[in-house]
């Protein structure tokens, strides 16, 4: 039957191999309902902007571990940006406290760091990602 | 969010703009009154492409063969369009769409369009969207399109239909001749693919294929057995080279038609109970419908007899349109 499902790409940026956190909240998202697509690790920023093109999704969310969040999130948000793709971008991994102000500088609309509650990442992106 | 201007997007998707491809995908997706509006107006420009089928049990390796055989079709020069359809909860209608992981080799080559989908319900190893989502390659000028489906075991048939050739894959070990000989699955494909083949039991997985196709007849083709390993590249020239005789094989033998003819079938059979299934649900939020369920328990009037009460229902909703 037709029915409007949100579409989340949750892709792992730069060359960290850490991906426990992000199937983990994947998982949630799919539990919550979504379709969640999941690029697998090492994910150039082209790689993920094209993705998130062809898979026309609501929501993008990012998991880094590496540090290299301040130079890899602002190539993304401009290719996003370049593409003239309006989605809302959230991330997770380990991103300092100091960084978190950047980073929501450049358009990261939420940081959710280790400990986070998944179903305060669910509500989130159900809030923000939702189709009316 | 605003209403999406479907003529806009598909003079875009004609003239190749993936953007305006991707949000059709997930129209057709939503909603099956937008569909028909989308495939309405693109359905003159297809027909063009080589529609291949992937299926296989999960874990058999179908992605990672999708990605070895697309960039074997990008070294030739054609493009490819990609559908990879994955299960989706019945219990949440979530789900996690992982064919991507195993297609890095072709995510940013712009030859290349990769789309993800959930069955959302559909039993038949494709989504409901998934005949639309290959129109809409078609009319975005793709030359290949391969359709993987989920991972199948004997009954999730209807790539066949959808698919100018199917391609079954199965790895050593998973049975004996019985297996074999099994109905489904078995009996839907052009190519068969004994993926893995490095691992022990390859040769006699072959070996049982072909005493078992010795006794299949599809229209004269008899379909080969290849042996690959996907994640080596193994194999791949050759099952590509069967699979575009299979193509020939159809054309020079007046079996196209045939094949158009059962897909046209199996769509419209599709749509009709969609249709009908989604007036369903309209009718049952009515005042007559509660009415018909009491009298049904009253003994009033038999179920069979509701039904008609129903169609009529479903009926009057399609003369008013």
């Amino acid at each position: 039957m037709g029915e409007k499902k949100i579409r989340i790409l949750m892709a792992k940026p730069g060359l960290d191999g850490h991906d426990r956190g992000i199937k983990i909240v994947s998982r949630a998202l799919r539990d919550a309902g979504m379709e969640v697509i999941y690029t697998g690790l090492h994910q150039t920023p082209e790689e993920i902007v094209e993705a998130a093109i062809q898979e026309d999704v609501d929501a993008i969310g990012l998991s880094i571990l590496s540090g290299a969040h301040t130079t890899i999130f602002p190539k993304i948000m401009e290719l996003l940006k370049k593409n003239k793709i309006d989605i809302i971008v959230f991330a997770g991994g380990i991103i300092p406290d100091g960084d978190v102000s950047a980073m929501k500088n450049i358009k990261i609309t939420e940081i959710f760091g280790p400990g986070t509650n998944t179903e305060d990442i669910v509500r989130f992106v159900k809030e923000k990602a939702g189709k009316p | 969010m605003t209403k999406p201007d479907i003529p806009s997007l598909t003079a875009r998707l004609l003239k190749g703009d993936k953007l305006a491809c991707a949000k059709l995908m997930t129209i057709v997706e939503n909603d099956p009154a937008d569909a028909k509006k989308v495939i309405s107006r693109i359905y003159r420009h297809t027909g063009r492409a080589h529609i291949i089928g992937i299926t296989g049990p999960q874990g058999s390796g179908k992605s990672t063969l999708v990605n070895q055989l697309a960039s074997h079709l990008r070294k030739k020069g054609s493009t490819v369009g990609i559908i990879a359809v994955d299960v989706s909860s019945p219990f949440t209608g979530g789900a996690f769409l992982g064919d991507r992981i195993r297609m890095k080799d072709l995510i940013t080559d712009r030859g290349v369009f990769i789309r993800s989908m959930a069955t959302r319900g559909c039993k038949g190893g494709i989504a409901r969207a998934t005949c639309d989502a290959i129109k809409i390659l078609e009319a975005l000028g793709k030359d290949i399109i391969l359709v993987e489906t989920v991972g199948a075991g004997e009954d999730e048939v209807d790539i066949m239909n959808a698919s100018h050739t199917s391609v079954v894959i199965t790895v050593p070990g998973l049975g004996d001749d019985v297996q074999a000989n099994k109905a489904g699955m078995m009996e839907i494909a052009d190519i068969f693919v004994v993926n893995k083949a490095d691992r022990e039991g390859a040769d006699i997985a072959v070996c049982e294929l072909e005493s078992m196709l010795g006794l299949t007849d599809k229209c004269g083709w008899k379909p080969p057995v290849v042996k690959t390993i996907s994640t080596g590249s193994v194999g791949i020239n050759e099952l590509a080279d069967r699979i575009d005789e299979h193509f020939n094989y159809l054309k020079e033998n007046d079996l196209m038609r045939q094949k158009l003819k059962r897909r046209a079938e199996m769509e419209i059979v599709n749509i009709v109970k969609d249709v009908i299934a989604r007036d369903v649900e309209e009718i049952k939020k009515s005042e007559a419908y509660n009415k018909l369920i009491e009298e049904i328990i009253e003994k009033k009037i038999d179920p069979h007899s509701a039904v008609d009460e129903i169609l009529k229902m479903v009926k009057k909703r399609h003369v008013k349109e």
